[in-house]
């Protein structure tokens, strides 16, 4: 589902590489943590795995598609079949719960008609129903991010990329998080999360893949944080 | 659905920022109607050009102590000139009534003149008017001949002002223009900033570029065509004011300028200024909503 073959990124005016000769594969179905301090490289791996950015070297596989040399009027498309989390939410502050996950849908072209039949269904499935018309900030961090979860996974995509989902919520809300994740992973969707956060990773007990200072240190099938 | 969406979106667009809006429509619309004056005129410089060319003749007039064969031997050259298409002799009875119906108005300036002052002459239309410097050079030289005057050089002389003024009002068109392509440049990157978050997320969930782009591209759009619009009512209004009522004495020289020529510049500038905003808010958004 995803492969990186030694792949090298180097920010221009950057001092030494911020992923230095990777190479990692990771199946369909799977969830895996990528871990390390800050500033070890993990985030270039969503953004490289959104072609936000290229690779200095290396290949990028995504879904069996070559994201290195994906010409870039192709990105868009291709980014319908990764749904995104993130740390700050990105939900917009003037559209309802209900208005911020059907934007999602609207703007890839589906209809309203469409909009109306699948969005209530994925706001159940994370746990807002009910609350489908508050605005962003009328709901907690928690309820927040699973607006956030339910814009990046209505579209059913092949991937979640989930990049420190947890980092502004406090612990128990952080656990709901990781179930609602947990829950979208077993209906097939290849999970790949980025984080920091000790408890969560020992919680769960899943692939971890350690980074530090752009290489890989560690990756183990039912790891800890360590 | 798709429709009433980037509709909307361009109108709150519009009015969002609603004082840079009328800064870029006002200069747009000043800019598009001194390319619509300008285009005008080009126009109407031409019509006159083909109206006036063909009319014209070559005077050439006769010193007063002309013998009688030197005149019939001018006719004579004139006649057998394969340039020439038409001729006619003026004596100088003829000619000086006709300039006593010319300047009727001033019958003291008519009186200062006496019937012998004015010279004869032959009026000549050349097939081709385009000819004259030859013809002149063959006919000049011949004895009794004081002068040999071409309107076309008194004409050329009106058309040059005409030209200036349509170059002029080009050159403040483009002028204007440099101001309004910056402001709707301007405009796109205010309106991409206020819509930085929407942007951010369309990108995120895979919106294609067209989908990012048209609402910002038809807000630049939208304010062109209303300006080409004020640009144009403003062209009409001119010429029917000016031409059609206070300057109606000059169009004894002008040829008429007709109303169509008037309509034809609303497509013109609406499609102008259309493209223009369209492109230059295109390439602001490939600078500033980079994928």
């Amino acid at each position: 589902m995803i492969q990186l073959e030694n792949v090298t990124k180097t920010y221009p005016k950057a001092s030494r590489p911020s992923l230095d000769d990777v190479s990692v594969g990771i199946e369909k179905g799977e969830f895996v943590f990528f871990i390390g301090p800050s500033g070890s490289g993990k985030s270039t791996i969503i953004k490289l795995l959104l072609h936000e950015v290229a690779p200095t070297r290396g290949k990028v596989v995504v879904n069996t598609k070559d994201v290195t040399t994906l010409r870039s009027w192709k990105v868009p498309h291709f980014r319908r079949s990764i749904g995104c989390v993130f740390q700050d939410f990105r939900l917009l502050p003037n559209r309802t719960a209900y208005e911020n996950v059907a934007f999602a849908l609207e703007v890839i072209g589906k209809t309203k008609a469409v909009a109306r039949r699948v969005v209530p269904e994925v706001l159940e499935l994370v746990g807002l129903g009910g609350k489908e018309h508050r605005y962003p900030h009328e709901l907690s961090g928690g309820e927040q991010q699973r607006v956030a979860v339910a814009r990046a996974f209505v579209n059913r995509p092949l991937i979640l990329l989930a990049d420190e989902p947890t980092g502004n919520l406090d612990p128990d809300t952080s656990i709901e998080i990781m179930r609602l994740l947990d829950r979208i992973n077993r209906t097939g969707t290849t999970v790949v999360m980025v984080t920091h956060d000790s408890n969560i990773v020992n919680q769960m007990r899943r692939r971890v893949i350690e980074i530090e200072s752009g290489r890989i240190v560690r990756d183990q099938a039912r790891g800890v944080y360590g | 659905m798709r429709f009433k969406y980037v509709l909307n979106e361009v109108l709150v667009g519009l009015w969002r920022n609603v004082t840079m809006t009328i800064a870029m429509v006002i200069t747009m619309s000043v800019s598009l109607f001194m390319l619509g004056a300008s285009v005008l005129l080009y126009m109407q410089v031409d019509q006159m050009k083909n109206y006036y060319y063909g009319e014209i003749e070559v005077s050439i007039f006769l010193r007063t102590d002309v013998t009688e064969a030197q005149r019939s031997a001018i006719d004579q050259a004139i006649s057998s000139n394969p340039l020439v298409s038409d001729k006619t002799y003026e004596t100088r009875a003829e000619a000086f009534t006709r300039f006593q119906q010319l300047w009727a108005d001033s019958p003291d300036f008519v009186k200062s003149v006496g019937p012998d002052s004015l010279p004869e002459s032959f009026r000549v239309k050349l097939k081709d008017p385009e000819k004259y410097k030859s013809f002149a050079d063959q006919i000049a030289g011949m004895p009794g001949i004081q002068d040999v005057i071409d309107q076309r050089t008194l004409l050329d002389k009106v058309f040059n002002i005409f030209n200036g003024f349509q170059v002029g009002s080009l050159g403040v068109a483009a002028f204007m223009a440099v101001a309004a392509l910056l402001l709707v440049g301007n405009t796109i990157q205010v309106a991409a900033y206020s819509k930085r978050r929407e942007v951010a997320v369309m990108k995120l969930v895979g919106a294609s570029n067209w989908f990012i782009q048209a609402p910002f591209v038809l807000e630049a759009v939208v304010a062109g065509v209303i300006g080409s619009v004020i640009g144009f009512v403003v062209l009409f209004v001119g010429k029917v004011v000016l031409l059609d009522h206070k300057l109606q004495a000059l169009t004894t020289i002008l040829t008429p300028v007709h109303n169509g020529n008037v309509w034809l510049m609303l497509p013109l500038l609406a499609g102008v200024g259309a493209v223009v905003s369209a492109v230059t808010a295109w390439v602001t958004l490939r600078f500033y909503l980079k994928v």
